[in-house]
């Protein structure tokens, strides 16, 4: 499991250690709004133990960081009086949660089995090739495009399949990319 | 099949269909009331349910086609199990590569699968149940959300519910993104809030699972067949399937090269032959060549093998592969095997979970091996090696059926179409292709080591 949406490239490339746990630094402490605390208060009445909460807690942490940085594990760890190396533990685990900051729209092209008899590498290839040869999981200088590979959406009667954050696009191909990417901006 | 009228699909396509109201207008949780009117007269009791359910022959709708009653009967009962509560997770993290029918069921009618789970978790004695819904699916969780907030307001999930004495909590989990925590007790941990590892098992999840206590994972389509069964009657729900093992309907994802790819509803055990016709027959009338019937962990079939093949647990199995999660992924005379094969243990050697070595090590290595053939540096042996390394993996040598999943792509398309990886490796331009592979070094490397031993 490694690879996900918003690994960096340089992590990618060289894991530079960034922190006791792995994770890339914000550069500043977080902390969650009144209305993310009263959504994570409410989370943990659903689970008969405070670390059943993790993972919907991590979503919070994405939906108001953007992505799940060292201080961010540090402060979801607190909350749930876990270790900050387990909390990154399982985030590495999830493919999901964004390891560095990605661009505005997440492009999340589907190459698996389906979706790869429909011609989806080609799509994922010139995709990152318009958007300004992007390597895999790059974003784009003007922060807003990151493109990456996922697995199968469970949208393999709409091959290809594309997900942008978390909205669903069918039949992305060579012939409509300009048009889709064009309705993106 | 034309007379058949869709049961698990009835309500696709209608106005509104994920709405409470037009749930209940369609005779919607009629079967829930039933059950709550009779709980405290022990009219309707826990055993009733689970007996109706066993009867109807209901298997698993999951993959692994285990019958859904048996699975309940496992739960130990109060006087074993003492104050730990039971849980029902509904299996909602559906990831294989091919399926996407419990998608349509959440996206077009949730509240289908919220009475399948008050039923089951009144057979099972409940108090609160999870939908596990992938990470990826954020409308569906939305939708399901939505779903369960209206029945709390109908007073159909709570406390003490329509007067019965009957408590029921659900509650929608969203996964992060791993294949893996399809598996059940990949799934508990997970839910858990821990990286999403397989259990050992025993203890089995009835037993011992979410939290050590008493735990039954069902599949989101089983879920909506226990409503059905609760509705007509285990008789009916018998009536429409092939033979008294392979019972009700069932929903088929079509995709790959068809005219008309999509979920289709037919009674289990329809002939492969008369649901390609259904989906309008191969893609631009060409001809097929291999069929994957149960998502990317099934062993592939070639056209000759599964045209006459009946589509339900035990046909498919006779055929030496699994329904699965009858995700069919049709290929037709066009489809390269070797760079198909080569796709899908792309997928399995991102999503091994690393526990167990042989999956963590082999899966990697058989699509490093598929990926230079396919690309032209195979060595002429690395397709007996495929399959050496692919036997090593399997049958037992690690915790869960992963590694079963992963072997199966490669152990049934390397034999069947052997012509095609020899051809790549025939065109290899790798200097001295036709040296042997590494796996003729191990006796030498067994008599250095014997050698080190005596000395």
């Amino acid at each position: 499991m490694s690879g996900g949406a918003g690994t960096p490239v340089a992590e990618l490339a060289g894991n530079p250690r960034t922190g006791e746990h792995g994770a890339l630094s914000c550069g500043h402490p977080v902390a969650f709004s009144p209305a993310a605390l009263e959504r994570f208060e409410a989370l943990l009445t659903r689970y008969p133990t405070k670390q059943a909460a993790l993972l919907p807690t991590l979503w919070i942490a994405q939906e108001e960081f953007g992505w799940i940085s060292r201080e961010a594990v540090d402060y979801v760890a607190s909350l749930l009086d876990l270790a900050p190396a387990f909390v990154w533990g399982v985030v590495t685990f999830y493919t999901m949660y964004n390891r560095a900051p990605v661009g505005k729209h997440l492009i999340q092209v589907c190459t698996s089995i389906s979706c790869h008899l429909a011609g989806a590498e080609k799509v994922y290839h010139e995709c990152r090739r318009k958007l300004g040869d992007l390597k895999p999981g790059e974003t784009s200088l003007d922060g807003k495009y990151t493109v990456i590979e996922v697995e199968c959406l469970a949208q393999c009667d709409k091959a290809p399949a594309v997900m942008v954050n978390g909205d669903d696009y069918e039949r992305i191909t060579l012939e409509n990319l300009d048009s889709f990417l064009e309705k993106l901006k | 099949m034309s007379d058949y009228q869709p049961v698990l699909l009835a309500r696709l396509g209608k106005k509104s269909s994920c709405a409470l109201e037009t749930y209940v207008a369609d005779g919607g949780y009629a079967s829930w009331k039933k059950v709550l009117a009779g709980a405290k007269s022990g009219e309707w009791t826990p055993a009733k349910v689970t007996d109706l359910v066993k009867a109807s022959g209901l298997r698993g709708r999951g993959g692994a086609g285990f019958p859904t009653g048996m699975k309940w009967t496992f739960v130990p009962p109060k006087e074993k199990r003492g104050d730990k509560p039971v849980y029902l997770l509904c299996n909602a993290d559906e990831s294989e590569p091919g399926t996407f029918k419990d998608r349509l069921l959440i996206e077009t009618d949730p509240h289908q699968i919220l009475e399948g789970m008050m039923l089951a978790s009144f057979a099972l004695e409940v108090k609160h149940a999870y939908v596990y819904i992938r990470g990826e699916m954020v409308h569906g969780a939305e939708i399901l959300n939505a779903a369960v907030a209206e029945a709390y307001a109908a007073g159909l999930l709570g406390r003490d519910l329509l007067g019965s004495g009957v408590d029921l909590d659900v509650t929608i989990h969203r996964g992060a993104g791993a294949y893996i925590c399809g598996e059940e007790t990949a799934l508990i941990e997970s839910i858990e809030g821990k990286r999403g590892h397989p259990r050992i098992k025993p203890p089995f999840p009835a037993v011992s699972g979410a939290w050590n206590a008493p735990t039954v994972v069902n599949n989101v389509e089983t879920l909506c067949c226990v409503k059905h069964i609760l509705d007509r009657g285990p008789d009916w729900f018998k009536a429409i399937g092939r033979n008294d093992r392979n019972t009700g309907p069932k929903l088929y994802c079509v995709s790959g090269h068809v005219e008309k790819p999509g979920v289709y509803e037919a009674p289990m055990g329809i002939l492969f032959k008369d649901l390609l016709a259904m989906c309008g027959g191969v893609k631009g009338g060409r001809k097929l060549k291999a069929v994957i019937p149960g998502g990317a962990s099934a062993p592939m079939l070639t056209a000759d093998e599964i045209l006459e093949v009946p589509m339900d647990f035990d046909g498919v199995a006779a055929a030496k592969s699994m329904l699965g999660s009858a995700a069919v992924v049709v290929m037709d005379e066009t489809t390269d095997m070797p760079k198909a094969v080569t796709n899908i243990s792309k997928f399995f050697a991102h999503e091994s979970c690393g526990q167990c070595t042989p999956c963590r090590e082999g899966t990697p290595w058989l699509n490093k091996m598929l990926k230079r053939i396919v690309n032209g540096e195979g060595r002429q042996a690395d397709v007996d090696l495929l399959l050496q390394v692919a036997g090593q993996m399997g049958n037992g040598m690690t915790i869960c059926v992963f590694a079963d999943a992963a072997i199966a792509p490669v152990l049934s398309a390397v034999p069947k179409f052997r012509a095609e990886f020899e051809a790549y490796v025939a065109r290899s331009k790798k200097p001295g292709f036709d040296e042997p592979a590494p796996s003729d070094i191990t006796p030498k490397v067994a008599e250095r080591m014997a050698e080190g031993m005596h000395s």
